[in-house]
């Protein structure tokens, strides 16, 4: 492969050239490599040809929309996707994240802030050691290979995704409130926004359970939180 | 229970059914009405129709009298029966008299006594006739009641009293009794009719007064339907219009009322969402170069130990105020969001004591650096439907809000819930403030004393947001001061947003101050 790179790439999709350059300032210091991106129209272009670790998406784009720029983005590949957004309505947000992007950076944001949300979505989940496969409901995951299968089927999901499985197969009993999950998933210390799970809970739900209006992957527990499925007896 | 209560539950009924009903406060006014006009013009009908029949056979009675006195008088002034007795005589005049006719009876006082014909007694000749007849050989008429020897009932009658004055100027006192059978009997049986006639026309009047009523109240009642339809917002309702009476016309001013309120509301509802995109397209244009600066400053900072003291200390400075001004323009943004009316609630079951000891945890550094110890007391979880996004907030402005009037003093957080509602209270007992400012704390930019210093610097939006937030989730936020013992701020959610707050589980006076005393 010539992809031989040593360094993270990060694709910025912004169509203000200041703020893009200060993103590439910013990002270069801390060690990144970037690609930028000025319009949604070349955006999946752009993604295809530079093949980045995550991608950095302005919600408001000239030419195309960027919840239909991530829907796209999601079609073609699991990277991960943190949104720039200048709105925090909940039905800006929650359209991004339900077109699939993994997180969210309102502006205006503070460096730190974004890159800690960076570094979050980049770093691997890891298991307890001697823990690598896990069961939950009927499926198995594999923690080194980054699998998750349904028998010999194997279930495609964004890392976020298989994150918020793993984080709850990690731990089958425990009821996980939102505000958990956000600290464990994506590295919220103080909870803020539990959208973020709602929506992925959702997104997983969706690929995961046989019948998700009667979810038996990752269950509900009402006025706490989300709990993992009880490993059925056949797996 | 006792009785006088039910007696009062009872009685509040009634009132509540009389003024519950239209149709039948009309109803029962028209038929209480028209029975008293009717009772008395029946009784007005039956006096005249009485005195009318009763003068009628009075003169039938007289002139009746004056033709068979005359009768008697020949008939006993005869020759031929001048060879009889007196009282055989008498007798038979009687007896004569008696047959002319069966409309009187005859009652003669001979000298060996009453003669009486057609089975009536002496009683039946009022004692004030006799009187008169015995003075005066005119013919005189008084009332009188009729007493039958047989047991019939007395009826009422004339008595005509006069003298019978025989060939030989003896004078016999003869009183001629005409009762009135047939003319009671008549009465009777008019006032009967007028008794079936009354009731019949209070019925028919009950009935039309229903109608009348229901035509006008069925079009009020339509009115009122369709103006509860509209205020729910069904703006497309209208009034059906019949004709061009005072029905029609109000069914024509609601419907113009209606299509101006829908007019006004769509003309609102254009201006709100011109504002909403307008605050959208700004928040967009600000916080775009804003997030470039705050970069730009952030890296400035971060390499300020490069620099020299000048350049240096300006780095700092703009640093510090570049954060100003960033919250200061996310709360200018989120309260014009409200102001257009944008903003939208995410509800969600979630503990509030929960949130509250996670804020709480996220204050306590800022809170130890002031000197002050915040202590939470609860008696469980309180979980509501509420948007914890925005519940955080208030909580973290009612929290910073304390810590930073605080004076070190410590800071009592309580949550409580009841069936109903869940609440949380934060008590601080730094400089509090007066009694009429605590609807002020919650106006944009108010300061309790613009001559302290400020330590966390607050945009002076915080409490106004929080009002906001508690609004929309349709709670309450109160405010307690007074002016050297503190302040408390009382949140108080509805447990499922949908039945409006009757009460909170908290008091807004803190538990530990004296209501009653006051500062002096």
């Amino acid at each position: 492969m010539s992809d031989t790179r040593s360094r993270t790439r990060i694709l910025i999709v912004d169509d203000d050239p200041a703020l893009s350059e200060m993103l590439q300032i910013v990002l270069r210091q801390e060690g990144f490599d970037t690609v930028h991106c000025g319009t949604g129209t070349e955006a999946v272009a752009a993604m295809r040809e530079s093949r980045p670790d995550l991608i950095l998406l302005d919600l408001m784009l000239p030419g195309r929309d960027g919840v239909k720029v991530c829907r796209d983005m999601r079609e073609e590949s699991v990277v991960p996707i943190v949104m720039l957004t200048a709105k925090s309505d909940t039905s800006d947000v929650v359209a991004g994240l339900e077109a699939g992007a993994d997180d969210y950076v309102a502006k205006p944001f503070k460096p730190k802030e974004l890159i800690a949300r960076i570094r979050t979505r980049l770093r691997q989940m890891s298991a307890e050691p001697g823990k690598d496969v896990l069961s939950i409901g009927d499926l198995v995951i594999s923690v080194s290979a980054h699998t998750v299968k349904r028998g010999d089927v194997a279930v495609q999901l964004t890392p976020l995704e298989f994150d918020l499985l793993l984080a709850l197969a990690k731990r089958p009993s425990h009821v996980f409130s939102r505000e958990a999950l956000l600290d464990d998933v994506w590295g919220y210390r103080n909870a803020a926004d539990t959208r973020l799970v709602n929506v992925h809970v959702q997104r997983l739900r969706a690929k995961v359970e046989l019948d998700p209006e009667h979810p038996e992957i990752v269950v509900t527990v009402r006025g706490v939180g989300y709990r993992a499925g009880e490993p059925s007896a056949e797996s | 229970m006792s009785h006088l209560q039910k007696a009062e539950r009872r009685a509040s009924g009634l009132g509540q059914l009389w003024w519950g009903s239209l149709p039948l406060r009309v109803l029962f006014t028209t038929v209480a009405a028209s029975f008293l006009v009717l009772v008395l013009a029946g009784l007005l009908l039956m006096q005249q129709a009485r005195s009318s029949i009763v003068e009628t056979k009075r003169d039938a009675s007289v002139t009746e009298a004056t033709g068979i006195h005359n009768f008697m008088t020949e008939q006993l002034r005869l020759p031929e029966s001048r060879s009889f007795a007196v009282y055989e005589q008498l007798t038979n005049l009687a007896e004569q008299a008696q047959q002319q006719a069966g409309q009187y009876k005859v009652v003669i006082e001979g000298p060996a006594g009453a003669i009486l014909s057609g089975g009536i007694t002496w009683e039946s000749v009022p004692a004030v006739l006799q009187k008169q007849v015995s003075d005066s050989d005119k013919m005189f008429i008084t009332p009188t009641e009729v007493v039958f020897t047989e047991a019939i009932p007395n009826e009422p009658g004339w008595a005509v009293g006069t003298t019978l004055i025989d060939s030989a100027g003896e004078r016999f006192p003869v009183y001629y009794i005409f009762p009135m059978t047939n003319e009671v009997a008549t009465l009777k049986a008019l006032q009967r009719a007028v008794v079936v006639t009354g009731l019949a026309l209070l019925g028919a009047l009950a009935a039309i007064a229903y109608l009348v009523t229901v035509q006008v109240v069925r079009p009020v009642r339509r009115a009122s339907q369709t103006a509860r339809r509209l205020a729910s917002g069904n703006l497309g309702e209208r009034m059906a219009v019949r004709g061009t009476d005072d029905i029609a016309t109000l069914a024509v001013s609601m419907n113009d009322m209606a299509e101006d309120l829908a007019a006004r509301i769509q003309e609102l509802e254009s201006l709100s969402l011109v504002q909403r995109r307008f605050v959208s397209d700004v928040s967009h244009e600000l916080r775009t170069p804003m997030t470039t600066i705050r970069m730009a400053a952030d890296v400035l900072y971060d390499s300020r130990d490069d620099f020299e003291p000048r350049p240096r200390r300006t780095v700092e400075l703009m640093s510090t105020q570049i954060d100003r001004f960033d919250s200061l323009l996310a709360d200018l943004l989120e309260i014009s969001r409200y102001d257009a009316g944008a903003a939208v609630l995410d509800l969600d079951e979630v503990d509030l004591l929960i949130l509250v000891e996670s804020e709480v945890d996220a204050q306590r550094d800022f809170a130890a650096r002031q000197g002050i110890r915040m202590r939470v007391h609860s008696s469980g979880p309180a979980t509501a439907q509420m948007d914890s996004r925005r519940i955080r907030r208030i909580l973290r402005n009612l929290l910073t809000n304390a810590i930073e009037h605080g004076d070190s003093r410590p800071i009592d957080i309580t949550v409580a819930s009841d069936a109903n509602a869940v609440a949380v209270a934060v008590r601080d007992r730094g400089a509090g403030f007066l009694p009429s400012e605590s609807g002020l704390v919650f106006e944009r930019f108010w300061r309790a004393d613009p001559s302290r210093n400020r330590v966390v610097g607050g945009t002076g939006l915080g409490l106004a947001i929080a009002l906001e937030d508690a609004r929309l989730h349709r709670g309450w936020l109160s405010a307690w001061g007074r002016p050297g013992r503190g302040a408390q701020f009382r949140l108080t959610l509805p447990r499922d947003g949908l039945h409006p707050l009757l009460g909170s589980p908290l008091p807004v006076i803190p538990t530990d101050v004296d209501a009653r005393r006051t500062t002096t």
